[in-house]
């Protein structure tokens, strides 16, 4: 099968331009539609970086309360996990599902493999099952949810505050950088990855 | 940047995963040489996949938006405490004097979801009935989409914070309620009605499915 690598197609309007050299901060936009093609956000070394830092935030946010109240002297808090666990104690539970999925597991695994991809990447190689990898993390990533999480605990907070006496924890700021992370780690810089190292087979 | 061709127009398609561009002679459903997955022209079966999911996404928004998503119960609630549905949730931080929480979860419980069902069944009868050159803010539309669209989780994921923190034994306590099951699942079918939609259909000719 003959194959075009110097080229691109739009994934909105299937219109087909040159693949070009981008500079570092440079987007290339579709022509016809306007969509980002092709995007050089970050270098190796800086994507490695982004990756390991948001693999801390996230064990901090997940170990420590999202939020805790207080009320005449007795006290209450959760983590995110524990948001998760009340769901499924009721009739709910097939949503607790969903919501594990969307703020832990997944979030969990993009950082696992991007930190997997990118550390191999900084030697200039592909890692270990990089193609199933990059599949999985291009499947993943319009479920991974962090950003929504983070304003949820802004609106529970606004929405419990006139009842009790509300703190926010220590997860919440690292529930913060990690929305902040997550996003900057879009995955068009991570699809840049297949073009920046070539397979063998190549 | 003069002649514009699209890939379907000089016989090639490109990988959904890693974007390699290969000629289409028999690439149709052999695996891509570069990462190995299925090489499609389109999506499978799309414009079907699509309707389906948001239709069931429609039957759901009923219940979502009519039964309680949560019942909460204060010390001194004689009537056995209350249940909130979404709409009451906005009214009561309107109420609070919290306008701009109101209007946040205004936009992503309630305009969000019902915004989605408009955009992507016009832009599915565009691509059944009409096809051809598109004007640059009908792929905008979409685009919008899958960038908005889960931001509706919004008052899910507030339910969950909310029941699991406000759990103070005969005093106050808070419970989730069906409504939000239901709610939860027309975001989640209203996303994959999105995902299965394949922009490029709006551009081909009709009758395609």
């Amino acid at each position: 099968m003959r194959t075009y690598p110097e080229l691109i197609a739009c994934v909105s309007c299937d219109t087909v331009s040159e693949r070009r050299d981008l500079r570092r901060g440079e987007l290339a936009l579709c022509s016809a539609c306007g969509a980002v093609l092709q995007r050089a956000r970050w270098n190796i070394q800086q994507l490695a970086a982004l990756s390991l830092s948001a693999a801390f935030l996230f064990i901090v946010a997940n170990a420590t309360p999202m939020i805790a109240i207080d009320l005449g002297g007795r006290h209450s808090q959760t983590t995110l996990w524990g948001s998760v666990l009340s769901l499924a104690d009721h009739i709910t539970a097939p949503l607790a599902i969903i919501v594990a999925l969307a703020i832990i597991v997944l979030p969990a695994l993009q950082i696992a493999i991007i930190c997997w991809l990118s550390l191999f990447a900084l030697g200039g190689r592909r890692a270990p099952w990089f193609n199933s990898l990059m599949r999985a993390w291009e499947s993943m990533h319009a479920w991974s949810m962090v950003e929504v999480g983070m304003l949820a605990i802004l609106v529970s907070y606004v929405k419990m505050k006139s009842l009790f006496d509300v703190q926010v924890g220590i997860g919440v700021w690292a529930m913060a950088g990690l929305a902040v992370l997550l996003t900057a780690i879009a995955h068009r810089d991570v699809r840049s990855l297949w073009f920046e190292l070539q397979s063998d087979a190549e | 940047m003069n002649t514009i061709a699209r890939a379907a127009e000089i016989g090639c398609l490109s990988c959904r995963v890693c974007g390699l561009v290969c000629e289409n002679a028999n690439a149709e459903g052999s695996g891509c040489p570069r990462c190995g997955s299925i090489l499609r022209r389109r999506k499978p079966a799309s414009m079907t996949r699509a309707w389906a999911l948001l239709t069931a996404g429609l039957i759901f928004y009923v219940p979502a938006n009519l039964l309680p998503v949560m019942h909460t119960q204060a010390l001194g609630d004689s009537n056995g405490g209350e249940d909130s549905t979404i709409m009451s949730g906005v009214i009561e931080f309107w109420q609070n004097g919290s306008g701009d929480i109101a209007a946040l979860i205004f936009v992503a419980s309630i305009l969000i979801p019902s915004t989605k069902f408009v955009i992507l069944s016009t832009l599915l009868l565009m691509a059944q009935f009409t096809g051809g050159r598109r004007s640059v803010g009908v792929i905008r539309l979409y685009r919008m989409l899958e960038v908005i669209g889960y931001w509706s989780m919004l008052d899910v994921l507030v339910v969950g914070l909310v029941t699991a923190v406000v759990q103070f034994r005969g005093v106050s306590e808070a419970e989730p309620r069906i409504g939000i099951l239901f709610f939860g699942l027309v975001v989640v079918l209203t996303m994959l009605a999105t995902l299965s939609f394949d922009p490029r259909l709006l551009w081909d000719r009709p009758t395609r499915a």
